[in-house]
Order: structure tokens, then sequence, then C-alpha cells
């Protein structure tokens, strides 16, 4: 119970970072205006899409579902507000490419008026399978960034017994601060949700991990779990060291364990939830609200009012800046996600999705570091959270040797660019196992569609020779046919003349004649074939 | 005694498995050389002919017999054409300036209201890509389509055009950082 009790650990390499969380917590979370048009990117998660259920013209309400697959790992995705949905077009998606993605544009009528909600007053009257269809329907998938299906993930099989429920509320990365706001002000919630996990991975105990650089949030949630004399439940405060929100560093420090390179947490008896995710998951149990809103840090040097807003999802980045006070003239850089881990956007007309924790504007004018050759010093190396060999992996990436770089477990990489952070020749280290993690699933898809065009083409080479075959046997049935038709006709000449005969005779005759012209037939056939 | 029945039974099953095998190994032998399905393999399967035989196979086979060169797969590019010099064991051999980028990905579509229904393109296309029927529109399937081209030469009324692949965020790829820094040698 005590937060002092807990034993901790240390993962390999990390950095201490300047935080610069402060500036954006000095105010409470602020409700975002409901906006006039949502745009919401039918996508927003790991997995599939799922199909649309609207149709432009529709009336909707808040809440509502606007896709559904049927898809294991995927999550519907719902109407934010109450409108009209007044196109379903490609709009630029929040994604390091910029390319457009298919999106429902809802004209919101300033109602907000909800769809009939079923909420759950007894969570413990529904099993573990029912409560994970409820956050499946809820469209709930992790909200610390990875945007992966919740309902997939509180799931991991039969065989898997989940000892510890993780509930990652670190928040390692400078400048967010959302996680800390939804745990000052809503710890009773993310209580709940943590309850609701627990009991339905039947876990026994929940830990909740919180850097020590956010004293309010360890004391918001302490002061739930003593009001309601929780004992299975227990908030640790953990040394403030990146990226020690990673999945795998958290659970090193909590645990002493090490997932395995190909493995997963549940593998060793372990579950990790973002505490948004959790809070999500009361709200999808409880009260049977989809998730169609989500905190979001605006901050940085170059936004003049930085602060934590409750955003609906498919809200315009534009309008947040506007509200938290607009830019300053010296802004030069949008960031989504944190100054580690995130990517530039180009522009700010994109939509707020679920997996969108933070915006950060920079006012440093870019400068681009000249790149200088790898000098060895191996520093990368010791900060590597993932215990890779950063510069092995740099040289294999930029070499394209593709096999290798996998063999120095480029997909344990988490991007947490403390390698690039640390290297003095400035080698962009990240955006090199970026381009070969991409490059590696094109790849993979490449082969798997060549695989198929295989296939299909065997098999259009079979049927072609099949085709062939029954022609040729066709055409000879005919000939036969035609033969038979021949000698008969023969016969039938040859029988004419001789009458009167014994008729006895007449059949042997005309029997023996008809075998000497059928082999007649055959020569002739035989010579004609032979030419 | 007993040590020495279970010695004469373990050896009596191993002969007869060994038997056993040797004989399936014999009668089942499957026809076809693993030296061309391992180049096949690494073959884009685009079945374009460009690289002047009736399709990836065939050329798969030449290359196998020495025949062909590993460098006159156009859709596969450098890719391909390291992947079969480290397969095979011999010196990558430069592709020609203009294929030596792999190039984008494209399939085909049919303007549906030009198409004729005269069904020359379902008998070009090498994966059955192309779904009609005599007097009929035609249509690709484009999840089908390999982007071999074959189907357009036969068209008679020329309504068969290249578009390339939309590359959708999913498929998207981050590219090499443009400061390529040279490596010190190994
Ligand atoms: S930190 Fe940079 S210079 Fe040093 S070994 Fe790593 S990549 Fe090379
Ligand atoms: S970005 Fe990848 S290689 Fe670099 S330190 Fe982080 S985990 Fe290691
Ligand atoms: S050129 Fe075309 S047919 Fe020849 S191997 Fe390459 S993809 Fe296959
Ligand atoms: S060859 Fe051209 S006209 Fe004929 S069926 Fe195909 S697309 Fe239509």
């Amino acid at each position: 119970m005590t937060r002092s009790s807990h034993q901790l650990w240390r993962f390999h390499g990390g950095l201490k970072l300047e935080s610069n969380k402060a500036i954006s917590t000095q105010s409470p979370i602020v409700k975002a205006r409901l906006p006039k048009r949502l745009v919401i990117p039918v996508q927003q998660h790991i997995g599939e899409a799922g199909a649309l259920l609207v149709k432009k013209g529709d009336k909707v309400l808040k809440g509502q579902v606007i896709t559904q697959s049927n898809e294991y790992v995927s999550a519907p995705v719902h109407a934010s507000s109450s409108g009209t949905v007044i196109d379903i077009d490609e709009y630029p998606a929040p994604h390091p490419s910029g390319l457009n993605t298919l999106c429902v544009v809802i004209e919101t009528d300033g109602e907000d008026k909800w769809v009939e909600l079923q909420p759950t007053n007894y969570v413990k009257t529904k099993s573990p399978a029912e409560l994970r269809q409820l956050i499946r329907k809820a469209g709930i998938v992790g909200l610390g960034g990875a945007a992966f299906p919740t309902a997939v993930k509180v799931n991991p099989g039969p065989q898997a017994h989940i000892e510890t429920l993780i509930i990652n509320g670190a928040e390692c990365e400078p400048y967010i601060s959302c996680d800390d706001m939804l745990m000052r002000e809503y710890a009773t919630e993310l209580i709940s949700g943590c309850g609701i996990i627990q009991y339905m991975v039947s876990a026994t105990h929940c830990l909740i991990a919180v850097e020590d650089n956010k004293p309010e949030a360890v004391k918001a949630i302490q002061t739930v779990i003593s009001e309601q004399a929780l004992h299975t439940i227990e908030v640790v405060s953990i040394p403030t060291i990146y990226p020690t929100g990673g999945e795998k560093q958290l659970i090193k420090v909590l645990t002493q364990k090490e997932v395995p390179s190909d493995g997963f947490p549940s593998d060793i008896g372990l579950l990790v939830q973002n505490v948004g995710t959790a809070v999500a998951v009361h709200k999808a149990v409880v009260l049977g609200e989809p998730l169609i809103s989500r905190i979001v840090t605006v901050t940085g040097e170059g936004v003049k009012q930085p602060q934590n807003m409750e955003v609906l999802i498919g809200t315009s980045m534009s309008e947040l800046i506007e509200q938290s006070g607009g830019y300053h003239d010296d802004a030069c850089k949008l960031i989504m996600g944190g100054p580690m881990m995130g990517f530039t956007l180009q522009t700010d007309h994109l939509p707020i999705i679920k997996g969108c924790n933070c915006l950060l504007v920079e006012n440093k004018p870019e400068e681009t570091p000249a790149t200088m050759p790898c000098i060895r010093c191996g520093a990368c190396a010791s900060v590597c959270p993932a215990q890779l060999l950063p510069q092995q992996l740099f040289w294999m990436a930029s070499s394209k040797n593709f096999e290798q770089v996998q063999d120095y477990h480029l997909f344990d990489c988490i991007e947490c660019g403390c390698c690039a952070q640390v290297c003095p020749s400035q080698i962009p280290l990240v955006q090199y196992y970026r381009f070969a993690k991409t490059e590696i699933w094109s790849q993979e898809r490449d082969r798997i569609k060549s695989d198929h065009a295989r296939v299909r083409h065997d098999f259009k080479q079979a049927r072609i020779e099949l085709e062939k075959k029954e022609r040729a046997e066709k055409l000879r049935k005919k000939k036969e046919l035609l033969e038979k038709k021949k000698i008969a006709e023969a016969a039938a000449k040859n029988d004419t003349p001789e009458t009167e005969v014994d008729p006895k005779k007449v059949a042997i005759e005309a029997a023996m004649k008809r075998v000497q012209d059928k082999k007649a037939a055959k020569q002739t056939n035989n010579t004609s074939s032979d030419e | 005694m007993s040590i020495l029945i279970a010695i004469i039974v373990l050896a009596t099953i191993s002969v007869f498995f060994g038997l056993l095998l040797g004989y399936t190994s014999v009668k089942f032998h499957v026809e076809g050389d693993p030296v061309v399905d391992k180049i096949d393999a690494l073959l884009p399967q685009t079945q374009c002919g460009q690289c002047t035989y009736p399709g990836c196979r065939p050329y798969a086979e030449a290359i196998a017999a020495g025949e062909a060169n590993i460098n006159q797969c156009p859709p596969g590019g450098e890719t391909t054409m390291l992947a079969l010099s480290e397969l095979l064991g011999i010196e990558p051999v430069p592709l020609d300036d203009e294929h030596a980028d792999a190039p984008e990905k494209t399939v085909v579509y049919i303007d549906e209201q030009t198409c004729i229904g005269c069904t020359l393109c379902i008998q070009a296309c090498p994966v059955d890509a192309i779904l009609g029927a005599a007097k009929q529109m035609h249509s690709i399937i484009e999840s089908e389509c390999t982007g071999c081209n074959l189907c357009i030469p036969p068209c008679p009324v020329d309504c068969i055009h290249i578009i390339p692949v939309k590359i959708e965020p999913e498929t998207w790829r981050w590219s090499l950082p443009e400061s390529t820094v040279t490596s010190p040698k190994a």
C-alpha cells in the first residue's frame, strides 16, 4: 500500500531530459469548444479499417457508431457530436506521410445530443467476455500513442495468466502532460477503470506507475485508493528517466523482468495499459460512453497559452491552437506527439485522432545539424534502452542490408531517439530505422503479393493446359464418329450389288470387307497423320 | 537381457524407417528443380515477359541453366538482382540505367464506357485479374493485377490505361535520410 514499499530496478541506458511539463500544467483541463465541423478519419488504429455505416446526408447523434468491422484487430469509430454527415471523402491525415485518408465529415448541430447509452451499474454481474465486447464496441484503442485496439490487448488468451496489471502513468516524454492532468483530475475514474481491467484479466495486483516528477498525480491517486481502502491497487512513484514509459522499460523498472525479444508482456504474466485507456474503459463500461474525446496537451514555446484540453475526436488542430491563444510570431514547427518520438506536421488543418496526445509548437528555427561520419564512439549503444547496437543498425539500414538489420533486432527498437540525441556526429539515426522498418514491411507485402500472383499464374497455366486437352479430346471423338459413318456408307455401297445370295455368306463377306476397309482407312489415316 | 531386446527393437525400427524413408523419397520424388524454385521465389511474379522469357518461371529456368543473366527483370530492379546474386553466389551485374531503381508500381484500369467486350484482354492476362464475358463490359480486379501491362496491346479500342498503385498512409514508406554519410570500412 505504501509507495516506498515497492522495490524498483533500473533499465539499461536512457537519458535524463529536461521535462518542460510545467508550462502546460498551470491551469486545469479546458474543454475545447464544440467545433462547427468534425473530420473523423475512418482508420485511427492499428489493424483493419471498418466499413462505413453512414452516408452523406445522414443525421447522426453523439456517440453513434459510424464504422464497423468484423476483423478481430479493429476498433469502430463513432460520431463525436450530433449533426449531419456532409461529406465522406479523402482528407489529409495526421500522419508523417501527409497523405490523405478516408474521413467522415460531420456538420455539428450544436445540440451535442447523445445516442441512448447503456450504463452498467454492477460491473461484476458481467463476464469478462461481455466486458471485452463493451470495450470493443466503444472503439477504445491504446491512448498512449500506439492506438492498438484495447479489446484485443485485454484478451491475452486462455493459456496466459496475468498476475499483475500495470497502469502506465509514467509519461516520460518532455512537454507532454495530458496523462499527468488526467490522473490529477480523473483519479476516481482511473481507479474504477483499473478495477474493471483487473477484474477482466483476473490480475491479483494492479500497479499504477507514475514518474516522480508528478507528485500531484501520485497524491490524487493515493487519496482515492485510501478513501476506498483498496488493497490490490497500488500507486508507485518511479524515477524520472526517459524512456521509462516504454512498455518493456516500465516492466523492467517495476518487476526486474525482461520481456522476450519477440514475446508479449502476457508471456511473463503482465499486462500494461495506459492511464488514459483505463479512464476510457471506465467510461465505456460504467457510463456506456464510446471513445469520442481525449485529452490533448497543446504546448511548446511557440504557442501563447500552453494547456491541456479535452477534445472531441475530429476537431481541427488549428482550432485548438487558436483556443490556446494562437501561435507566437516565432513559432516555426508543429509536432504531433513529443519532441523525442513525435513527427512534424506540414499543416494544422488536421483532425485530432484517438492516438494524438500532444501538439507541440517549437520556436527554435530548425537548425539542420551537419551530419558527420560515425566515429564509433559507442555513445548510442550505452543509452539504448532496448540494448541494441544503434551504430550497427545504422550501417545496415543505410546500406539496405535488411536481413542483417533484423538479425540485430531492428524491430525491438522503440524509436525513442536516445541514440540520436547523444550522437556526437548528429546522425539522424531514428530516421534510418524508420526507413528500414517501412522498407521491410513493404518487401513483406510485395512478397505476399507475388506469392499470390504465382499461384494465380500457375492456375491459369493449368487451366489453359486443361482446355487444350479437352479440345484435343473433342476433336478426336469427332474424327472417330466421322470415320464410322464413312465405313458404314462404304459397307452399304458394297452390299447393294450382291442380292439373292445366302444372307449368312453375305454377312460374313460384309464383315470381312469391313475389316479390310478399316485396315485401309487406318493406313490412309496413318499416312495422313504422318504428313 | 531387456537391454538387448531394447537394442534389437530400436535397431529394427530404425532400419525399417530408414528403408521406408529411402523408398518414399524415390517413389514420391517430386519433379521440379529446387534451384529453379528458389530463383522463382525471388522474382516479382509480374509475369510481364520483359526479361524476354514468357514469364517468371521460364526466366528462372533460364537462369538456372546458365542461359540468362540475373539483371534482366525490370520490375524487380536492383533489389531482385542483388537477391539473385546472393542466392547464386555470383557477382552482381549492373542493370541498364533506366532499370536501376525498381519502377513505380502500377496497375491498369479499363475505361468501361469504351470497352466492347471482345475478351482479348482476359486471354492476355497472366493472372486472371480481368472479369468479363463476351460482349459485356470488362473490369480489372485491382488487388490481383500485377501491372504487367500485357492486356494493353491486344485491346482493339485502347481502353486500358496504366495508373500508379495508390499509396495509403499504411503503405507509405519513410525515405532514407538525404545526408547519407559514408560509413567507415568495417
Ligand atoms: S553515437 Fe553516433 S558516432 Fe557514436 S557510435 Fe553511435 S552512431 Fe556512431
Ligand atoms: S531509437 Fe532505437 S536504437 Fe536508438 S536508442 Fe532508442 S531503441 Fe535504441
Ligand atoms: S521481367 Fe517480368 S516476367 Fe520476367 S522475371 Fe521479371 S516480372 Fe517475371
Ligand atoms: S481488350 Fe479492350 S475492348 Fe476487349 S474486352 Fe478487354 S478492355 Fe474490353
